[in-house]
């Protein structure tokens, strides 16, 4: 066991420990929010106990783990109860999991955002489990007059070894609740873990199979209105007027009005490109979707039209000539450059993308002068109260916000505009609705991945050592660069420069944000670099994570080089590199960000003339795997959602507005377009763990494109990539 | 507004709607049945899939005055049938833990359950083909395909 002082993390003790002020009762309405299995609902307990913000135990021994965090398909409603669960010592049986809602005073950082819900959740989630553990055995301790170090537990069960008598957490649940929380606190060790990495099954998989109303678009409440806006059809234009008395008059139609949501302070999750909007509120949702076909609205121009060719040109000369900010130089590369026995230098690009969660944005919003009450699918759900209780000019103690399941939210759901907006309409209206997105509205509202262009260089000498490296890299708002990730460090001389233009489409984080085009050019390019040098691409990397090792360049390198090396060597060893089959195409790449370390190996092979992905083997470092089944999963997705977009998926501009409005003109990755197999390794090496949500996606479009050169003899420069004529499956 | 008797899962329910109301809206809006969900509106992404008279069809492109007295089946009436078929499926997808964010599973599951019922054998570039109209943005399609070949194991 690992003794840790709960101060460790003091906000996260206290809150736990406010939390804890003492056995309450709680009713039973909670029974609808949360998960049962028939057995457990045919023994719910009588009364539960508060034993902390993170668990209350019922006096039968049944246990409700609050999962703090928001749900997008990242499966933490699965994992972090699973953390609690472990430290508590439970059979996971016996453990009901429910979402938590927003409550700054109880919980840290309810934000599903960065994969960081487990690395930085780890610590407070273990110290709820162990905290309420220790507690119990207080209890128990007190009433068999007892040491409390006399006393072990398994399961559920505290056992007085000496007089071979036991109780059950359920029995000493009310005392437990009463007692102060430790001052310090023994974790396990990791060797003990019973539940944790162990394959774990979605807690909500029951109820996702069988339809139930689990997402926010499902939400529904007695005397509820539905909502939907209109927002101008391209960006730089505003609303001028509309056929209001119109749309009023038609059937089941209740309120039109026009709202605006432009927020009163800054905020980095308060993006939205169009906050005055005409919003519709009517009886069903048909009602409305037909009362918003016929709106007829003369929109005017407030800042120019962009398109696609402008931003290609202005990207281009961006590149070449725009306002650099110097982001690391080591060595001299200049003069490496000039010196080198050979250069390559390609430029690699990709294009806006769009989220497309498959549940579009919506939310939920009950709001008076007074108070607001919001339900639904929100990645920041503080930021997002924080916003409206501004905007709104309501007191921030007098707003909730409920958390449902989300169909996805890869980034998009961090911005919060259509919360505003739904609170807004309330307001003015007086009635609670629900505010529901099309498809049309989700994919030209914006906040869309930005389009890159990133130019590397490399210099090699007689010997085909790189002995020079350099990024210059811009894109729409942002730059794609990040100047201290591999391979700086390894490389003497090197140079990243950054450059960025304005434009008035609204971007931002898209699952992986900068890696998710970055990773694949970077590891296309190391690809070519290796060629070029006589070199196996996976050879050549481990040789230059041998002198990052050795003798690293810098000092702000933001990676371990021998666990990046770690993952290389066992995708490497477990793909069997090197040994050639007739007919496969092997590409590789490897990656880090978002703390966790990847290395991917994909064969391709021709079916019929086409290419068709066989095989993707993943390996990882992410440290201690909680739930093997959700992180083989997460793995899976991120590798098909990374294949997806960086060969299908393309948002493109004329006079500014989105040439692509729904899935008929904009593609997404389809099943028979999938790798016929994955698998996926992970290193064990009882390091704390980090995230899984992001970091299989970024290195596959290095990986796809490596092996379609393979296959091909064409190198892929720009995404996305069918539209080189490469077709797959 | 008119009035329909809509058939849905066996049970046959009155309906006060506009006659152009596409099924999804109405099993969502008048009928509470919101398992089957709205994805794009134009039968694009199949996370509305139904059954009507067995066969799977997009309910936002459906219009409740085109139903008559067909049989509707939703995720609902999967979710409750005792037919071994709908079982093994479901059994399947829980097996395989196949969701991930699990918004577009109820479609999935309607397409894979109609793909069954009338190849209940299908081969790999058959389940590709019967899926394609199915999007997932999670990416959980190869989780999907070996769930449709395990349920198909037991059928066959």
């Amino acid at each position: 066991m690992t003794l840790v002082k709960t101060k460790y993390n003091r906000r996260s003790f206290l809150k736990v420990s406010a939390a804890s002020s003492g056995g309450m009762m709680l009713g039973f309405s909670w029974l609808a929010s949360c998960n049962p299995t028939q057995e457990q609902a045919l023994s719910m307990p009588e009364s539960w106990f508060d034993i902390n913000a993170f668990i209350k135990i019922g006096e039968n021994g049944l246990v409700t783990i609050f999962s703090p965090n928001p749900e997008i398909g990242q499966n933490i409603k699965t994992s972090m109860p699973m953390v609690v669960a472990e430290e508590l010592d439970v059979a996971w049986k016996d453990v009901i999991v429910e979402q938590a809602a927003l409550d700054t005073h109880k919980y840290e950082r309810q934000i599903a955002g960065g994969s960081q819900s487990i690395r930085r959740g780890w610590q407070g989630l273990r110290m709820a489990g162990a905290t309420a553990r220790h507690m119990l055995m207080e209890a128990a301790a007190k009433e068999w007059k007892v040491t409390v170090s006399s006393l072990s537990t398994n399961e559920g069960v505290i056992k007085h070894d000496e007089s071979n008598r036991t109780i059950s957490y359920g029995e000493m649940a009310a005392t437990a609740s009463t007692l102060e929380v430790p001052e310090k606190i023994e974790l396990k060790d990791p060797k003990d873990f019973k539940i944790i990495g162990q394959p774990t099954k979605n807690v909500d998989g029951e109820k996702i199979i069988s339809g139930a109303p689990l997402f926010g678009l499902d939400f529904k409440r007695e005397g509820m209105k539905i909502s939907m806006i209109e927002h101008s059809p391209a960006f730089g234009m505003k609303l001028k007027g509309f056929n209001e008395e119109v749309i009023k008059s038609m059937p089941g139609i209740s309120d039109v009005l026009v709202i605006n949501t432009a927020p009163k302070e800054a905020a980095w999750s308060n993006v939205n490109a169009f906050t005055e909007v005409i919003a519709i509120v009517g009886n069903t949702t048909w009602q409305v979707m037909k009362a918003k076909k016929a709106l007829i609205v003369e929109w005017e121009w407030d800042s120019p039209a962009e398109n696609s060719q402008d931003h290609e040109f202005k990207l281009e000369q961006s590149l070449q000539s725009g306002v650099k900010e110097l982001a690391r130089k080591d060595g001299n590369p200049e003069q490496t450059f000039k010196n080198a026995s050979q250069v390559i230098e390609k430029i690699f690009s990709a294009p806006f993308l769009a989220h497309n969660t498959m549940e579009p944005m919506n939310f939920f919003a009950e709001v008076s002068k007074e108070k607001a009450e919001l339900i639904g699918p929100i990645q920041t759900p503080e930021a997002m109260g924080k916003s409206i209780s501004n905007l709104l000019d309501i007191p921030i103690e007098n707003v909730t916000v409920m958390l449902t399941r989300m169909g996805g939210g890869f980034g998009r759901r961090l911005y919060g505009n259509f919360g505003l907006e739904a609170a807004t309409i309330s307001y003015n209206t007086g009635k609670p609705i629900k505010l529901i997105y099309t498809r049309e509205d989700d994919m030209t509202q914006g906040v869309y991945r930005p389009a890159y262009k990133v130019k590397y260089r490399a210099a090699l000498d007689e010997k085909n050592e790189l002995i020079g490296f350099s990024i210059h890299g811009t894109g729409i708002h942002e730059s794609p660069v990040y100047e201290n990730r591999f391979p700086a460090g390894a490389v003497p001389n090197y140079l990243a420069e950054k450059m960025s233009i304005d434009s008035n489409i609204s971007t931002g984080a898209w699952r992986a944000p900068r890696s998710n085009f970055i990773a694949g050019a970077e590891q296309s390019f190391l690809d070519e670099v290796a060629e070029a040098a006589g070199k196996d691409p996976i050879d050549f990397r481990l040789e230059l994570f041998d002198r990052a090792i050795k003798n690293p360049i810098g000092s702000d390198n933001d990676y371990d080089p021998e666990r990046y090396a770690g993952v290389l060597k066992l995708v490497r060893d477990k793909s069997n590199w090197g040994i050639k089959t007739e007919g496969v195409y092997r590409g590789v790449s490897a990656y880090f960000c978002h703390n966790t370390y990847v290395a991917q190996v994909l064969d391709m092979v021709l079916v019929n003339g086409k290419h068709k992905i066989k095989k993707v083997w993943c390996a990882i470092d992410c440290g201690i795997v909680i739930n093997p089944e959700g992180a083989i999963n997460q793995a899976e997705g991120g590798i098909i959602d990374g294949i997806g977009h960086a060969m299908y998926s393309n948002l493109t501009f004329d006079k500014g507005s989105p040439i692509q409005k729904n899935f008929d003109t904009y593609s997404m990755i389809r099943h028979h377009q999938a790798p016929s197999e994955i698998e996926v390794f992970f290193v064990d090496n009882g390091i704390d763990p980090t995230g899984l949500g992001e970091p299989t996606l970024p290195p596959i479009s290095g990986a796809l494109a490596n092996a379609i050169y393979q296959a091909s003899g064409q190198r892929l420069y720009k995404q996305p990539f069918i539209q080189q004529d490469i077709k797959l499956g | 507004m008119a009035e329909f008797n809509i058939n849905i899962n066996g049970v046959v329910s009155k309906v006060d709607a506009d006659p152009d109301t596409p099924i999804l809206w109405v099993l969502r809006d008048h009928l509470d049945l919101v398992g089957t969900k709205y994805g794009c509106g134009i039968a694009q992404c199949g996370a509305c899939t139904v059954h009507l008279n067995g066969s799977a069809i997009r309910s936002c492109s459906v219009a409740i005055s085109a139903v008559g007295d067909q049989a509707i089946t939703t995720i609902e009436g999967i979710s409750k049938s005792t037919s071994t078929l709908e079982n093994i499926v479901k059994e399947a997808w829980l097996t395989h833990d196949v969701a991930q964010c699990g918004y577009c599973q109820s479609g999935q599951i309607m397409n894979a359950t109609a793909l069954l019922k009338t190849n209940s054998n299908p081969s790999d570039e058959e389940i590709d083909r019967a899926m394609t109209g199915n999007i997932c943005r999670c990416g959980t399609y190869t989780r999907i395909k070996t769930a449709i070949k395990t349920a198909a194991a037991q059928l066959t």
